[in-house]
């Protein structure tokens, strides 16, 4: 993992002070609120229904015991006991204080963390692939890439008040585990004709109110090329993207305006002129690829006697096994991912005591490394084989065993109207329900693979547009009600849901699921997804079940 | 008469704004003025014969790179904020420097505070007209903040990956 360096560390420093400094200036009255509210943003600091929320930055999903350990510390200390981890890999405390805010800051800025560019409309948090350094699906490492592009958004000089936020995704993986088409910007690593390595780059993707799937601006760009590229895609929507309504301002909307091969022209004619002095050094990229260079694994065999014997003998571990556990780069290691998504439980969040679980596994099993994937679990991608089995018991004890990664209940949803001031709708309570209603794990196995995603409002912060099942809170006449849709996708395939037919009340969402399964389950032919039915039948078999009783 | 702060040889102190700002339904007064970009196109031969220090104030929604064959003509060019989360004028500033070479004063007018000095003095403004009441003091601290920076800039900082090789 990349270590902060004495420059790094003061950066944060350097911030937490500032940070203290304006909350005094608001606290004793020479800041209104107004003037306040930017500067707190930028910190990461929102004021929201019932409390302040602090949302701290993991950059590029990526973290350590230590880190793990301090953010237990804040939650058991700050806030009620627990954190909730979000689909932009952060973390958020959803009951601060204002004036516990500097002391947080200060807590974080000691194991190196912040909540820098978590807010306002800069360059936010990277996604990259969670199983980075882990899978053999990757050309290269995403963090190399993901952590240099931190570096260079960090307070940029000329990008820190661009139009709107404007998010990065990274992936190196034909697997696309970041929703990278979904992304202002999209990264895929490629490796061209004659070998070289390059990305693949897409621009303009996004959900919110006009969800779209990003075009490709640049089918190859040699890698070292990369920060010239950004800064031209950068200038060309920081002096021409819509200011004028907040709702139309994101790069999606000026691509879709120019058309991306107008878009793409004008960026090509900016980098033209930007020229190599704006890329990075390749001595600062070997300086940092360097600290991801993987830590000795040992020589393993393939197979692990303790393992078979642990899935012959305990079915719970074995079920664990199925839908928990991807395949590792290195033969006798396994990737294991920690559902965040117990069955009646909110999604994404987890407890202080979970945390320091977590923190200690990782330390004692997994080279100390710990992911946030953007569908809110979390991944230890360095586990042996011979140690799952004492993983899996601690998971259980701590209630962090639920068997459901990618199944139909593991549902990303967004805080909605429990927390947040934007919700129209409750997202959790829907999300309990529909996890309650297919508790059954045999019959969840069965179903498969099924992406359930919950939004509060049309913000889409629960990603629903790019759900296989996506859910939509709306607000009709004071009442919360629910618009479907099907066929989304967030991976390499990347796709906007249907919208299913008239929005539901809130107690027929989950059963009306329920209908959509046993349609496909009805309609499904052999070694079909959800989605894979859906494309093939068409939303019309869905449609009629749905709202037969209301025919 | 607004507060100037100038920043010189890494200082930065309050002057005497020897400049009029002038709206465009205004007259021309006498002396050195700022004019739009619109009144510079209209009025500029004219109001440069009478041999005064001329002075230009660009919107963010205008591109800097119609002044290019006037820059060397021009004591000053203004960089209008209307709001504080309007960032457009930092990449006019930038261009102005780095790619137009434009070495007279760059200024920064309309909703400028002092959170903004440190991005402001990166990318090349070396003129603000704080609307925070900011203090010299207050200006130099705010631009100072921050004792990295991770991006090559106008300013000519070292950035982290610079000063890494070096230590």
């Amino acid at each position: 993992m990349y270590q902060y360096d004495t420059l790094d560390k003061a950066f944060v420093a350097d911030r937490s002070a500032e940070f203290r400094e304006q909350v005094s200036r608001r606290l004793a009255g020479d800041l209104t609120e107004e003037q306040f509210q930017p500067l707190r943003l930028m910190n990461g600091l929102y004021l929201q229904l019932h409390a302040y929320m602090l949302r701290v930055a993991i950059p590029y999903g990526s973290l350590d015991s230590r880190q793990m350990r301090k953010l237990a510390e804040i939650a058991r200390t700050y806030d009620k006991g627990y954190g909730h981890f979000t689909t932009r890999t952060n973390i958020q405390f959803h009951w601060i204080k204002l004036k516990d805010a500097p002391d947080i800051l200060d807590a974080l800025a000691s194991v190196d963390m912040h909540g820098i560019q978590t807010s306002g409309n800069c360059i936010r948090n990277t996604t990259a692939d969670p199983y980075s350094g882990a899978t053999d699906e990757e050309l290269d490492d995403a963090r190399v890439w993901a952590e240099a592009i931190r570096q260079w958004s960090s307070l940029h000089p000329e990008f820190s008040f661009l139009p709107r936020k404007f998010k990065i995704a990274i992936t190196a993986a034909a697997k696309d585990r970041t929703a990278a088409k979904a992304h202002d910007i999209g990264l895929m690593i490629r490796r061209g004709r004659d070998g070289e390595l390059g990305f693949e780059v897409i621009v303009g993707g996004g959900m919110g109110r006009t969800p779209y799937v990003g075009p490709t601006i640049r089918e190859f760009l040699p890698v070292n090329r990369l920060f010239s590229y950004l800064e031209a895609i950068l200038r060309v929507y920081n002096r021409h993207g819509r200011r004028d309504n907040k709702y139309k301002a994101r790069i999606k909307i000026l691509v879709s305006a120019l058309g991306s091969a107008e878009f793409a022209r004008q960026v090509e004619e900016e980098w033209s002129k930007i020229g190599p002095e704006a890329d990075l050094p390749d001595t600062e990229l070997a300086r940092i690829r360097a600290a991801f260079a993987p830590k000795a694994f040992e020589a393993l065999p393939t197979r692990s006697d303790v393992f078979e014997a642990a899935k012959a003998s305990n079915p719970a571990f074995a079920r664990f096994a199925r839908n928990n556990l991807r395949a590792h780069k290195k033969p006798g290691y396994a990737i294991v991912e920690i559902s965040l998504k117990e069955i009646g439980a909110t999604p994404g969040d987890a407890t202080a005591d979970q945390m320091d679980v977590v923190a200690d596994l990782a330390e004692r099993y997994g080279q100390d490394d710990i992911r946030v994937t953007h569908e809110q679990n979390l991944v230890l991608p360095h586990v042996k084989l011979d140690d799952l089995p004492a993983v899996h018991a601690a998971l259980a004890t701590a209630g962090l065993a639920t068997p459901n990664v990618n199944l139909i209940t593991d549902i990303i949803a967004c805080p909605g109207l429990d927390y947040c001031a934007l919700a129209n709708a409750r997202a959790i309570p829907i999300a309990q329900d529909i996890a309650e209603r297919f508790a059954d794990q045999d019959r969840a196995e069965a179903i498969g693979e099924l992406k359930i995603k919950i939004s509060g409002c049309i913000n889409a912060c629960g990603h629903h547009h790019v759900g296989h099942i996506g859910v939509l809170g709306v607000d009709k006449k004071g009442e919360e009600f629910y618009q479907l849709t099907l066929g989304g996708s967030g991976a390499e395939d990347a796709t906007i849901g249907q919208m299913l037919g008239p929005a539901l009340p809130a107690d027929r969402v989950a059963p009306a699921i329920d209908t959509l399964v046993e349609v496909y389950l009805r309609e499904r032919q052999d070694g079909e997804r959800f989605l894979d039915t859906f494309r093939r039948t068409g939303v019309a078999p869905f449609k009629e079940a749905v709202y037969a009783d209301a025919h | 008469m607004p507060t100037l702060i100038k920043l010189a040889d890494g200082h930065m102190s309050l002057v005497e704004d020897p400049f009029t700002a002038v709206a465009d339904d205004d007259s021309v007064p006498h002396g050195d003025v700022i004019v739009s970009l619109k009144r510079f196109q209209a009025e500029g031969e004219a109001l440069l014969a009478e041999g005064r220090l001329l002075g230009v104030r660009v919107e963010p929604d205008e591109d800097v790179e119609a002044l290019a064959y006037d820059l060397p003509r021009l004591a000053v060019i203004a960089l209008a904020f209307p709001k504080f989360r309007d960032g457009r004028a930092y990449s006019s500033a930038r261009l102005l420097r780095e790619r137009l070479g434009f070495t007279g004063e760059l200024r920064a007018v309309g909703d400028v505070l002092r959170e903004q000095a440190q991005f402001m003095v990166r990318t090349g403004f070396d003129a603000f007209e704080p609307a925070d009441g900011a203090t010299p003091e207050d200006w130099a601290k705010a631009a100072a903040r921050y004792r990295h920076v991770y991006q090559r800039a106008v300013d000519g900082r070292a950035p982290a990956f610079v000063e890494r090789q070096e230590a």
